[in-house]
């Protein structure tokens, strides 16, 4: 039942041989060795598995890698910069301290990544708002809205 | 394709040799590096409360050497001192404090050899940065002791620099695992990988009480991808090349099994009637004065029963474990919170010698208390013995983690209180129902989960640990007639160790009983509190947040409350105020800001305590508002994020910490302090904006539509 597929990821192409219908989370950890996405739920429910498609920020954990092979995909990985300095964003939730056990963090990063992206000063009901999806269980939304802000005005 | 991947918090190197585990030595605690680096070895797990960047601080003051190079081993058995579990807010008070006085003994012990080695006066010779230095003598530490390790005991009539330098002690320095996790670096137990690991699933019964009544094996053996089936009781797990290959083989397999789904828990519509009925045994832990006749007397006397539902940890990323098997030992990686306690559990259940099992503690997500941890590591255990060689990586799927994990307790407190003709309280009796709150490994398979699936009967793990029920259920004011007591419960839930223990109802009951006092008796309900207090430093803690809310205005349907505890009557100070707004329309409570004060002794690292503690106000206002482990009467109902909903970014309140620091006193940690007084401050603002006294828990709307 595997096809070979190609997946463009953080600006690299791969061919996998993977059953089609394997969600995208999974092959990104375990067959890319990307440990930036996280298994919250895996039912949409929660923005831990959050990544960039073309830009937008997507859920990986019911999406078939077979429908994510037409998209550019982008991981918190791929924020890194060549140098290896960070991205303003990632820079931001370091300075801020915003994480407790940091289990959310990916989702937290590539939602407000997208968000950014496309509104470079946000208010905080925007940001709320596009949290909204993201379960933080320890609490630590007043940081992540900070850290939020701190980067909209680095970018 | 995938390279193996070692997690950025593992130590690459082997363990030292002659190292030693015994509490009293230095070398238990603290080792020198070859290339002149410092590792601390602690028995706790970074939980994300900041423990690593905390004991890093205290033993880089001691030593007088930079974070960078201090490195932390977290525990593992056979490796790291055993301390018992990561639990009770106890890490700071108990595992720095250790590694304190060992690195402050250490350095003396490495100033002394100097000094006699170069024959140079103690007093002329200083430790900085990995390195001996003198007038014109140097050397590392490494090369100063020829690779051998500091021998000796710790010492505690040796100076602690952290009470009276406070270069690291005290700051707000930050902890160096958060830019690992934005690099999405390896650095939990879900991301652990090794060459040649296989996956694996279980497949849990669908109900409390479900049996097994067969199960079509010929079928299963012929499913695709399947590596191996195990079968031990009612206890069923499937191993796969792939993770998700795994994940359709446990949908699959559960679909050639017959459960028996006999009904084995109680109408939870009737919930309280039916704890309250069962057998309790019954304990008076407080009887001071004569608390029954003055009550009896009173023509004032209040009266107010609380209740707070079962409550999940509800970790956002669900348990998991790698366990390997191979040649009779075992090797376990798990985010649980006690690695000795677990290898002694797992060497029972699995029935093998303690020393052929290895327990290596990992971080994963945010636990707050005993979650499914060890029992996700119990099952990949089993799952590993029948399948030696290779390393099994388990994770437990939503609905297994919201079905399984053990609950905080649902608990009742019934008060009842008068004022003498002063205003001040005059009697006070508390009545306190609870399971127990702390079923951890005890050396007993029944605690944890798998040991109920297997043939073998375990039995029942009990009431297990009764002090969390009464935790603050005595008020720390000054009340002339007190009496409480316990009454405990084994109720139908598998539940243990959440966040605070009795404390969150206790202090939800007494807190809103002040208030209630304090309308009574006429009086401000902060003024009353103070009159009723006789420690200066709750004082002072009240009276700091009286400055915070000084100026907030309040507008239509909104409402200010108060409350403070002391945690554990002995601990953390912590005095809340809440504002909140009331949409009487649809019964909505709002919880617009929270402000916290908080005295913990000596701050470690006071961004850390501000970090906890905010996140503690956010968690409490969400167990107030939203949380409830629902359940039929065969399993429980609350399996995904839209039955067990918790409060989410556009309803969390704006919160503001402020931390008062006595390097004077001893630290004590705080991680669970601001739980109860954040719910309690929430239902005074409540009854402050609606005249509602809320005393169930979650808050119901309807009560509050007008
Ligand atoms: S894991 Fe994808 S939304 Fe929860
Ligand atoms: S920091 Fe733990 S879930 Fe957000």
């Amino acid at each position: 039942m595997n096809n070979t597929l190609s997946l463009h990821v953080n600006g690299k192409d791969y061919e996998i041989d993977i059953d089609p219908d394997t969600p995208l989370l999974y092959v990104l950890r375990n067959e890319l060795g990307l440990n930036g996405a996280k298994f919250g739920c895996g039912l949409q429910q929660c923005g831990a598995c959050t990544v960039l498609l073309d830009g937008e920020s997507r859920l990986s954990c019911q999406l078939p890698v077979r429908e994510a092979v037409k998209f550019k995909i982008r991981t918190i990985e791929g924020l890194v910069r060549d140098d290896g300095s960070l991205h303003p964003v990632q820079a931001a939730f370091v300075k801020e301290q915003a994480a407790q056990c940091g289990y959310c963090l990916n989702g937290m990063v590539m939602a407000s990544v997208a968000l950014l992206e496309g509104n470079n000063n946000p208010s905080d009901d925007e940001i709320r708002k596009k949290l909204a999806i993201n379960i933080c269980r320890c609490g630590a939304h007043s940081r992540i809205i900070k850290a939020v802000k701190t980067a909209a005005q680095e970018l | 394709m995938a390279a193996p991947i070692t997690l950025s918090c593992e130590n690459q190197t082997a363990p030292l040799t002659e190292k030693s585990l015994d509490k009293n030595d230095i070398n238990s605690w603290l080792q020198v590096l070859e290339d002149g680096r410092i590792r601390i070895y602690t028995g706790k797990l970074e939980l994300g409360q900041g423990i690593s960047t905390a004991v890093k601080q205290v033993a880089a003051e001691e030593l007088d050497t930079s974070l960078d190079m201090i490195e932390v081993n977290m525990a593992e058995t056979g490796v790291t001192p055993d301390e018992g579990f990561t639990a009770g807010s106890m890490s700071i008070e108990s595992s720095a404090m250790s590694i304190r006085q060992a690195a402050a003994s250490a350095r003396e012990a490495i100033l002394k050899l100097a000094a006699q080695k170069w024959r140079i006066p103690v007093s002329e010779l200083f430790l900085k940065d990995g390195r001996v230095r003198g007038k014109d003598k140097e050397a590392t530490l490494y090369e100063l002791l020829k690779g051998r390790q500091i021998e000796g005991s710790l010492d505690s009539s040796v100076e602690l620099k952290g009470k009276t330098v406070r270069k690291y002690v005290g700051q707000p320095l930050p902890r160096k695992d958060i830019e690992a996790m934005v690099r999405g670096e390896a650095v939990f137990v879900q991301d652990l990988r090794f060459p040649r690991m296989v996956h694996a699933r279980v497949v849990h019964p669908p109900g409390y009480a479900s049996r097994i009544v067969s199960m079509d094996e010929d079928a299963i053996q012929k499913l695709p991808g399947l590596l191996k089936i195990v079968r031990k009781g009612n206890f069923v797990g499937v191993i796969a090349e792939k993770e998700y290959g795994a994940i359709q083989l446990k949908r699959k397999v559960d679909s050639f099994i017959q459960w028996d789904t006999s009904p084995g828990l109680p109408d939870q519509s009737a919930l309280k009637s039916h704890l309250k009925a069962l057998p309790a045994d019954v304990e008076v832990h407080e009887d001071r004065g004569n608390a029954e006749k003055v009550l009896k007397e009173s023509t004032t006397q209040l009266t107010a029963s609380f209740f707070k539902p079962y409550l999940m940890h509800a970790a956002n990323g669900p348990s998991c474990a790698v366990a390997f098997f191979d040649n009779e030992r075992l090797k376990v990686w798990s985010h649980c919170q006690g690695a000795y306690p677990l290898r002694r559990t797992l060497a029972k259940l699995m029935e093998m010698p303690e020393d052929s099992v290895n327990v290596k503690a990992v971080p994963g997500s945010g636990c707050f208390g005993h979650n499914g941890a060890n029992d996700v590591a119990a099952e990949a255990a089993l799952l590993a013995r029948e399948f030696p060689g290779r390393h099994i990586r388990l994770q437990w799927m939503r609905d297994d983690e919201n079905g399984w994990e053990p609950f905080g307790t649902a608990m009742m407190v019934d008060l009842r209180a008068s004022l003498d003709d002063k205003g001040k309280i005059a009697a006070w009796n508390c009545d306190v129902w609870s399971d127990g709150h702390s079923n951890r490994p005890n050396e007993n398979p029944n605690t944890l989960l798998p040991a109920h699936f297997l043939e073998r009967d375990y039995g029942h793990p009990g009431i297990g640990y009764r002090g969390g029920a009464w935790r603050n259920a005595a008020p720390y004011y000054t009340i002339p007639n007190l009496k409480v007591r316990s009454h405990m419960f084994q109720g139908p839930l598998r539940v243990s160790s959440l966040r605070s223990l009795g404390t969150y109802t206790n202090i939800l009951a007494v807190e809103s009983l002040m208030d209630e006092l304090a309308e009574q008796a006429q009086k401000d309900p902060i003024q009353f509190r103070i009159e009723h207090l006789r420690d200066a430093r709750a004082i002072e803690c009240i009276q700091k947040l009286q400055k915070h809310i000084a100026d907030v205005t309040l507008g239509q349907n909104e409402g200010l409350g108060v409350a403070f505890s002391r945690y554990k009557n002995e601990t953390v100070y912590c005095a809340m105020a809440a504002k909140v707004y009331v949409d009487r329309g649809t019964g909505k409570v709002r919880v617009k800001k929270l402000w916290a004060v908080v005295e913990a002794g000596e701050t470690i690292n006071p961004d850390g305590l501000k970090n906890q503690t905010e996140g503690g106000m956010i968690q409490s206002a969400s167990w107030a508002l939203m949380e409830e482990v629902k359940f039929d009467r065969k399993h429980i109902t609350s399996l995904d994020w839209g039955s067990y909903p918790m409060l989410r970014f556009p309803d969390t309140p704006e919160v503001e910490v402020e931390v008062i620091d006595r390097p004077d006193q001893p630290p004590v940690g705080a991680g669970e302090a601001s739980m109860a007084p954040t719910t309690a401050a929430i239902v005074n603002a409540i009854y402050r904006s609606t005249g509602v006294r809320v005393r169930t828990l979650p808050v119901n709307r309807e009560l509050l539509r007008a």
